[in-house]
């Protein structure tokens, strides 16, 4: 039978699932309104905003009081855990919303004449978000681990995207300001990927008690006292 | 009317889920004092404590202590040692009237009822607010079954069929039925520490007090022991007012809901235990909570 704490560690795993899905959703709308030029729909992911970052303190609360009542190893790494994967998602709502700011401005402007594969870049984050919770929830440490290298992928399609903008503002200056848009919210993506693989290398330390971010770091010797 | 039953009285009367019709009714709110620093508890009051002062002769053990205590909730007492901790928690139930050196000014107030009016029975008062000990103290002569049933027997409840039910009901409040149902006139002391307590746990809830207090009930156990104490105290205070007096405050903040600090004989702090772990507003709670003196 559960015990009173592990109810609560339950309810703290279902508050960040609920985060996650809020974070996706506007991910989703986000680059839907920048690719379909729907400045209704880029205004709601931004008032939305405020949905996701009150699970983040409600998160960080429910941390706190949990903090208090001594866990030890694999709770408190769940518990430690589970603070710095609404922090990630947290950053993935906000560069929602910075998509979702360039597509209002971009809605306003006549479109561009180039094609962006800004979707697939979409399409890659999330499946990296959702591959990182699904290990989180499985607890399982290999699913974690194989969401890692896809972060070089979305390097890759990144460079892509700012190549045909690059090209395209060097041979049409006029659109250098809409352009500049596209890349702010490509740049968004690619951070999204980012924070999927920070939740990825927290839930490998959850299962193994090992930490794996900043592979160059963990070989040296401790950093001097003064800069 | 006398509305705290005779002996007599609960003897005659069928057993019932819920014996509490002879409890009075609670003190009207305008009649209430304003908020002092104890009266942060939500809704009405299992115990209002006024003015307390605990002498053991000149010396006041206890300090002009005013708290409430909240229904159906876990009050916990945390301090230093010394600090008049249980000195407070035995004042609840009367246990210093057996100390002819012990002198208690002040008001306590069961439901509104003050517990140390002149026509009141201590003995009654401890039926009602019950107690469970730091060394798990079973009447060793006694079996299981006996040692549920003492309090019951000696209010000259007699019918068998009704003691039965009455230790069942008790041992699975406990959650001890499971582990000794087939034993139940096996020697209480051939119970485990930890069984041992919960059996005194039973013992207590066997009279249907509306009130228990712990002193340190986990403070002799091991780990797994003291867990199972702590989850057993989560679920009893769906029915039952409890108030728990530890020195160890992760179990102070994993199983209570309000905590009072003393110090030095009086009230320092109270408030949500939330509150009082995260973000207390005395400093000495701070400096005591973080380990920095006691």
């Amino acid at each position: 039978m559960e015990t009173h704490f592990e109810t609560e560690l339950d309810n703290l795993k279902q508050q960040l699932l609920a985060m996650a899905g809020h974070a996706e959703t506007a991910v989703n709308r986000a680059v839907e309104a920048l690719m379909q030029r729907n400045r209704d729909l880029a205004l709601k992911v931004r008032a939305d905003d405020d949905i996701i970052d009150h699970f983040e303190i409600e998160i960080d609360e429910m941390v706190i009081h949990l903090l208090t009542k001594a866990p030890l190893a694999s709770h408190l790494r769940l518990v430690t855990v589970a603070m710095k994967i609404s922090q990630n998602l947290e950053r993935i709502g906000d560069e929602a919303a910075k998509i979702a700011k360039r597509a209002r401005d971009l809605a306003q402007e006549p479109p561009l004449n180039i094609t962006l594969d800004l979707p697939r870049m979409a399409a890659l984050a999330l499946a990296m978000v959702k591959e990182a919770l699904d290990a989180f929830v499985q607890y399982d440490s290999s699913a974690a681990r194989a969401v890692i290298p896809r972060d070089k992928e979305m390097d890759v399609l990144h460079k892509q995207v700012q190549q045909i903008l690059a090209d395209h503002m060097m041979a049409h200056p006029e659109t250098i300001a809409r352009c500049l848009h596209w890349i702010v919210a490509a740049k968004s993506l690619e951070r999204i990927a980012d924070h999927a693989k920070n939740i990825a290398e927290e839930v490998v330390y959850l299962c193994e008690a090992q930490d794996i971010r900043h592979p160059a770091a963990q070989n040296q010797n401790p950093p001097p006292a003064d800069p | 009317m006398n509305p705290i039953m005779t002996p007599e009285e609960e003897s005659l009367s069928p057993s019932r889920p819920e014996s509490k019709s002879e409890r009075p009714a609670p003190t009207p709110p305008a009649s209430r004092p304003a908020a002092s620093a104890g009266t942060a508890a939500i809704g009405a009051p299992a115990l209002t404590v006024k003015n307390l002062f605990v002498y053991f002769g000149k010396n006041a053990a206890v300090k002009n202590v005013s708290l409430d205590i909240a229904a159906k909730a876990v009050t916990a007492i945390i301090g230093p040692s010394g600090c008049g901790k249980s000195t407070f928690l035995r004042a609840l139930n009367r246990m210093h009237d057996l100390n002819p050196d012990a002198r208690v000014e002040g008001e306590i107030r069961l439901f509104g009822e003050d517990i140390y009016a002149r026509r009141i029975e201590p003995v009654v008062v401890r039926r009602r607010i019950g107690m469970v000990f730091q060394k798990s103290n079973p009447f060793p002569t006694m079996s299981i079954a006996e040692n549920v049933t003492v309090g019951l027997r000696l209010n000259g409840v007699r019918n068998k069929k009704i003691l039965a039910e009455r230790t069942e009901r008790a041992l699975r409040m406990a959650a001890l039925w499971d582990e000794v149902k087939d034993r139940l006139h096996a020697p209480a002391i051939s119970l485990s520490g930890g069984q041992q307590q919960r059996l005194c746990i039973a013992r207590a809830l066997a009279v249907e007090p509306e009130v228990l207090l712990m002193d340190e009930p986990a403070s002799a156990l091991d780990p797994l022991a003291t867990a199972k104490i702590e989850e057993l105290i989560l679920e009893l205070k769906k029915d039952y007012t409890i108030v728990i007096v530890t020195h160890n405050m992760q179990q102070a903040a994993r199983a209570s809901d309000y905590t009072a600090f003393f110090y030095l004989g009086e009230l320092v702090e109270f408030g949500p235990t939330a509150k009082i772990f995260t973000s207390p507003k005395q400093k000495r709670t701070e400096d005591y909570v973080t380990g920095r003196f006691g």
